[in-house]
């Protein structure tokens, strides 16, 4: 993630911030103030900083999941906005894990998986194969037929990674991805979710606390009170 | 399939509200077919008794009610002339009690009258009906509720009448009503010279619109209705269908009312969920589908067992010997069409603010509810 101004031109921007400014309750509080940033195509970029800076929120709303107050949010070079095609972004284009796994505990895990494509409306045949596909890369093969509440919580991250990527989304947006797991359940899942990333050559925007994941990233972005106080080389 | 198991799995997760939500659908469809039923009977009954070997009936134009109808005699004896009319028949109706039975219903009719010649005889001889005026042949059930038997006296009313015959016929009313001659019902009940309705046999069924012409040319006072006609347009038996289907359309209502409360509960209860779904790309037609298509598994489930039920009842209460007669336990296959599409219809009613509900649920304000 960088300044516009910065962006290299041989680098393809699919993430782009124009100015954005966030607010809730009425405005008293703000979250985001006037925030301008880039990802290019196949970066991985840690976003880090304080709890409240803003960097869920600066997630959302390169998901379409929520709305600036003001400034203009661009993914692939399209804005995203109410009357843009939000279900496509959601579908196709970005895929989320967050902190918590946000499975449904009555499904089983390959139900739970198979979630984005139902709704994308994707051949059953292809989706079952990317299924297995995942899976199999993510040690879960053997848990397809599951519930979610038979799993550990390791599981039920990696299943969760499984399903944001059911639809070959080109951007990954991560909320924390491993705050709820212990050090060795954290690393197990990092290293997955960089090895897919690279394997899938999807561009990863993960916001995280956490400072030896961050520095394993392309870029690491500091946020502060709302605002982008630097931007730096991670490695 | 995951959408199924989506409809699916919050019904199974909430078993005692799904089966509370089945059980008022089921006993709404189940009081309302109850209800339309028997008085669909009912009037199909008295429309029986108006139509037994006849196809048009002539009574006084205007009366709210055909025991208040007065059709002078001789209508009946000149009709009965015409040369398209195979045969006439006078018939007036009362109401009397007798100790601990406080309705019977009384029919005055003439020896000719089919329910007297065509009707299976358990005692007593049909040949011997209105040759004295204290004679009277009893339905069936009359006589047992009244103890009697052929020969007995019986208190009806103020007058003590002479048992001749004991008929069986297979409509409730006339097997617990009691037959008297024409002339002595006229005198029993003051109406000398005149009946309720005269209930016609055509020689041939398409002079109906002649007849009636005629009737309303020489009669103007009178009107004929075809027996089909006449369940359509009679003010009494459109007055019980109307409350058959407004008792029937509040039991719905509740049930529906039932239904709208656990779909509300549903969605309140699966709001993270919900989100889930969104952040995953289900539209909003996507998850107003899972919310309809839980409350019409809910409806379908419950009308279903509501139809069963129904049916079992009015089996039940055929079974009652009191009852024998009066209720038809069949049910019209066009009424259950009815009655399902209604609890069908009354679920997705109920569903409708849950599932608008849930459409605007905004995902990333319920990511955090917890």
């Amino acid at each position: 993630m960088r300044a516009a101004a910065e962006s290299n031109d041989n680098e393809r921007i699919v993430l782009r911030a124009e100015s954005l400014w966030k607010s809730y309750d009425e405005g008293t509080v703000t979250v985001l103030k006037g925030v301008d940033c880039e990802v290019a195509e196949g970066q991985t970029v840690a976003l880090c900083g304080p709890s409240g800076c803003g960097k869920s929120t600066l997630l959302h709303l390169f998901g379409g999941l929520d709305w600036p107050d003001s400034g203009r949010v661009l993914v692939n070079g399209v804005e995203v906005n109410r009357r843009g095609d939000l279900l496509h972004l959601l579908r196709h284009q970005v895929g989320f894990v967050f902190q918590l796994h946000n499975l449904i505990p009555d499904l089983t895990l390959a139900e739970n998986c198979l979630i984005p494509t139902v709704a994308a409306g994707i051949d059953r045949r292809a989706a079952r194969e990317r299924l297995l596909e995942l899976t199999e890369r993510t040690g879960l093969s053997h848990r397809l037929n599951h519930r979610i509440q038979k799993l550990s919580g390791g599981e039920r991250q990696r299943t969760a990674l499984c399903r944001a990527l059911m639809n070959r989304p080109k951007i990954l947006l991560a909320d924390e991805p491993t705050g709820s797991l212990d050090e060795q359940a954290s690393k197990v899942i990092f290293d997955l979710l960089l090895d897919l990333v690279a394997t899938e050559g999807a561009t990863l925007l993960m916001a995280t606390h956490d400072r030896n994941l961050a520095g394993r990233c392309d870029r690491l972005v500091e946020m502060h009170d709302g605002k982008i106080n630097e931007h730096a080389h991670a490695r | 399939m995951i959408f199924l198991k989506l409809i699916v799995t919050n019904l199974r997760r909430h078993r005692i509200r799904s089966f509370i939500s089945v059980a008022g659908i089921a006993f709404s469809v189940a009081a309302m077919l109850t209800v339309v039923t028997i008085l669909q009977g009912a009037i199909g009954m008295f429309s029986s008794i108006l139509s037994n070997d006849s196809e048009v009936i002539v009574f006084e134009r205007d009366v709210s009610d055909l025991f208040f109808s007065n059709v002078p005699g001789d209508a009946a004896t000149q009709i009965s002339d015409w040369p398209m009319v195979a045969h006439a028949n006078p018939v007036l109706f009362g109401i009397v009690s007798s100790e601990g039975h406080p309705i019977i219903t009384c029919f005055g009719v003439t020896a000719s009258d089919a329910r007297i010649q065509k009707a299976a005889w358990l005692e007593g001889d049909r040949g011997n009906f209105a040759h004295h005026d204290d004679d009277v042949v009893l339905g069936a059930r009359a006589a047992k509720f009244l103890s009697a038997s052929l020969g007995s006296q019986v208190q009806i009313g103020h007058a003590t009448f002479h048992v001749i015959g004991v008929l069986k016929t297979a409509n409730g009313f006339e097997d617990g009503g009691v037959f008297m001659p024409l002339t002595s019902a006229q005198s029993f009940f003051h109406k000398q010279g005149t009946s309720s309705v005269i209930t016609i046999k055509l020689r041939n069924k398409d002079d109906a619109a002649a007849f009636k012409s005629m009737v309303r040319a020489k009669y103007p006072n009178l009107i004929a209705l075809e027996d089909a006609e006449f369940t359509r347009s009679y003010s009494q038996f459109r007055i019980l269908k109307a409350t058959a289907w407004a008792v029937g359309g509040c039991g719905l209502l509740l049930g529906g009312l039932g239904v709208a409360n656990t779909m509300i509960m549903s969605v309140f209860t699966r709001i993270r969920e919900i989100a889930i779904l969104r952040v995953n790309g289900f539209s909003q037609v996507q998850i107003g589908g899972v919310i309809f298509g839980e409350s019409a598994v809910v409806s379908v489930f419950g009308a279903t067992t509501g139809l069963l039920v129904g049916s079992c009842f009015l089996y039940a209460l055929k079974l009652i010997p009191a009852l024998d007669g009066y209720v038809d336990p069949t049910i019209h296959p066009l009424l259950m069409l009815v009655v399902l599409l209604l609890a069908v219809l009354t679920g997705i009613a109920g569903a409708l603010y849950p599932a608008i509900y849930a459409m605007r649920i905004r995902a990333v304000e319920a990511l955090r509810f917890e």
